[in-house]
């Protein structure tokens, strides 16, 4: 079995009197399409932010690669390779596709205030090599076609592959990728399932919160549910669709 | 190629200085020169001020304070008489090396002072170390709260500055002498060199303007804008925002003190008309009329509006036509008027791309 990638030991987050997060721990394997999934409110979106640093855990652990991260802010959790995505697309409207990707080269690069403001020869070669890996990378997703178009310009379904592409240009080893079927209809859903296949075989684990069950079961490897802020089930699609706590959850009583 | 590209506009605009100054000759309007000057260094302010509201997204109502820095601290150090500690054996050791030059004001005294080189550095630093202390805090803060926390700042250096007997009080610091940049060029605002100030100003705008064009179409420009855009975005992408976010304030407060520091060496004097917090609108104003993220718009009304302002144009409604100015882009064009789309789509065809 594949090494131990990322892990969260008893995570626990509160606003107010209101448990958002209780003492979650779970892990993913290198590798693996891991989901979380749950109703409304289960605390998945949140368990997410602790993960990506937008939240700091009242207490617990994350851990990723066996060094704690936990309380740090997005930008460091994004430079160990930890990417994301978000629930409501966020790209930066009034950029192109391409620039879009080229800012998901951040990490990847290093030209700074001073470099940048006496245009030094070799940030003319850094900024070529941004260019053509943000090329390359909506080539891959098939968005090539978009490159020059400004973002906010885009059909919804497109955004969110762009916000993918983006993701991907910092090359994580781990993406994050939080409600990505929301929104979309069952051909895009469809299409996605396959992308996101697509990209765990490049070697990306990934890490979906979801809503949308058929997803779900078609391609993680695992699946983490929660309810009220508690883990309640964990393991393979199969035993959680059979789990009598899972349908109590998802259908109501009358159902288990 | 498209490197060379953003530089073809400042190729323009030099081309552009030249054809002014002969054409201010040829009509006898050379006495215009010296407002223009003034105004480039005014411009500078706003240069700045354009990277940090533009691009960044951030605002700051404190500007005219850190342009005040910067002229106050070359004013202080360049003006105090230093002849009384004559025998000090630090002070002939810094006048030895040129930290310490002796000349002679306009009534003839000799006066030992701290050399304009040494002062310049002094401000930058200054200026530097108020910005970190002042945006390690401030810059935390969003939109409103940002603004208040900027004015707040603003206020205090007027307040300072008006009370201080170091700076003048309200009459502030006059006598500063010129700056001997190299052998034969300085920044002085006499008749006799009017000619080479004007074209000494508009080089250090357009050096303004490189360095301003390079760093927005750098990975910091591109971080900046994505800042700006969708700031929780590109705190995911690795983006330290918060830093990225100090430096440009820090850096504008930089470009705000040169053009205080070498205005005052060319006025020969400063007083506190230039830290108020009218002064700082007239900065916010000039930047959201000529276009927000609009380096060369900006620029332009920065060189445009000032001239006006400083050849009484405006009369006794000075200060009204900037808040004017302000309530007018905030009403028909809060997004900068590049983002009215006759406009910008005008402006993209004018420079052949767009950098939004």
């Amino acid at each position: 079995m594949n090494s131990i990638l990322l892990e969260t030991k008893n995570l626990h987050r509160s606003f107010g009197g209101v448990h958002a997060v209780k003492d979650v721990s779970f892990h993913v394997r290198q590798g693996q399409i891991k989901a979380v999934i749950g109703p409304n409110g289960a605390g998945k979106t949140t368990l997410f932010n602790l993960i990506a640093g937008t939240l700091a855990p009242n207490r617990g652990e994350v851990i990723f690669r066996g060094k704690p991260i936990t309380g740090r802010k997005p930008h460091a959790v994004a430079a160990l390779g930890i990417a994301r995505t978000f629930q409501t697309t966020k790209l930066f409207p009034h950029m192109t596709v391409h620039e879009n990707v080229m800012v998901g080269r951040h990490t990847r690069t290093r030209s700074g205030f001073v470099a940048g403001m006496l245009n030094l020869p070799w940030t003319w070669r850094e900024l070529r090599q941004t260019e053509t890996k943000a090329h390359e990378i909506l080539e891959n997703l098939g968005l090539a076609t978009y490159a020059g178009e400004t973002a906010s310009n885009l059909p919804f379904g497109r955004q969110r592959l762009v916000e993918f592409a983006r993701a991907l240009a910092t090359e994580p080893t781990i993406l994050l990728l939080d409600e990505p079927a929301a929104g979309l209809n069952i051909y895009e859903t469809k299409e996605l399932s396959q992308l996101i296949l697509k990209i765990r075989d490049t070697g990306v684990t990934c890490l979906v919160v979801e809503h949308d069950m058929s997803l779900v079961m078609e391609i993680s490897d695992e699946v983490v549910v929660l309810d009220q802020g508690q883990k309640i089930a964990e393991g393979p699609p199969s035993a959680i669709q059979r789990n009598p706590e899972v349908i109590r959850v998802y259908l109501g009583d009358d159902h288990a | 190629m498209m490197r060379l590209r953003i530089y073809y506009p400042v190729l323009a605009a030099a081309f552009l200085i030249v054809a002014l100054h002969l054409g201010l000759a040829a009509t006898g309007k050379t006495y215009y020169m010296t407002q223009i000057t003034m105004s480039a260094y005014y411009a500078l302010v706003v240069i700045g001020l354009c990277l940090l509201m533009g691009y960044a997204g951030q605002i700051s109502l404190g500007h005219a304070g850190f342009f005040a820095i910067g002229g106050y601290t070359i004013a202080v150090l360049t003006t105090h008489n230093l002849s009384s500690h004559h025998g000090n054996p630090t002070i002939a050791w810094l006048r030895s090396v040129g930290l310490i030059v002796q000349w002679q004001d306009l009534y003839g005294r000799e006066i030992l002072s701290f050399s304009p080189w040494l002062a310049f550095m002094a401000a930058l630093l200054l200026t530097a170390l108020i910005a970190l202390v002042i945006g390690l805090p401030v810059i935390r803060l969003k939109g409103h709260y940002l603004a208040m926390a900027t004015l707040g700042f603003g206020l205090i250096i007027y307040r300072i500055i008006l009370g201080a007997k170091t700076f003048g009080q309200a009459d502030g610091i006059s006598n500063v002498p010129a700056f001997p940049l190299v052998d034969g060029l300085q920044v002085n605002g006499r008749v006799a060199f009017r000619v080479q100030n004007y074209y000494i100003a508009w080089a250090v705008v357009l050096a303004a303007m490189i360095l301003a064009l390079n760093l927005i179409h750098s990975r910091v420009g591109r971080a900046l804008r994505s800042i700006h855009q969708s700031e929780e975005a590109a705190h995911s992408l690795g983006i330290n925002t918060y830093r990225y976010k100090l430096a440009t304030f820090i850096l504008s407060a930089l470009f705000a003190a040169i053009g205080g520091a070498l205005l005052t060496h060319y006025n020969g004097s400063i007083g506190p008309s230039e830290a108020t917090v009218m002064k700082s609108v007239r900065y916010v104003a000039i930047v959201a009329v000529g276009g927000m993220a609009n380096l060369w718009g900006v620029m332009v009304m920065g060189i445009l509006l000032n001239f006006l302002s400083l050849r009484g144009v405006f009369g006794t409604f000075d200060d009204t036509v900037f808040g004017a100015i302000l309530i007018a882009v905030m009403l028909f064009a809060p997004q900068g008027l590049l983002r009215v789309p006759q406009l910008r789509a005008l402006t993209s065809r004018l420079s052949g791309r767009s950098h939004e």
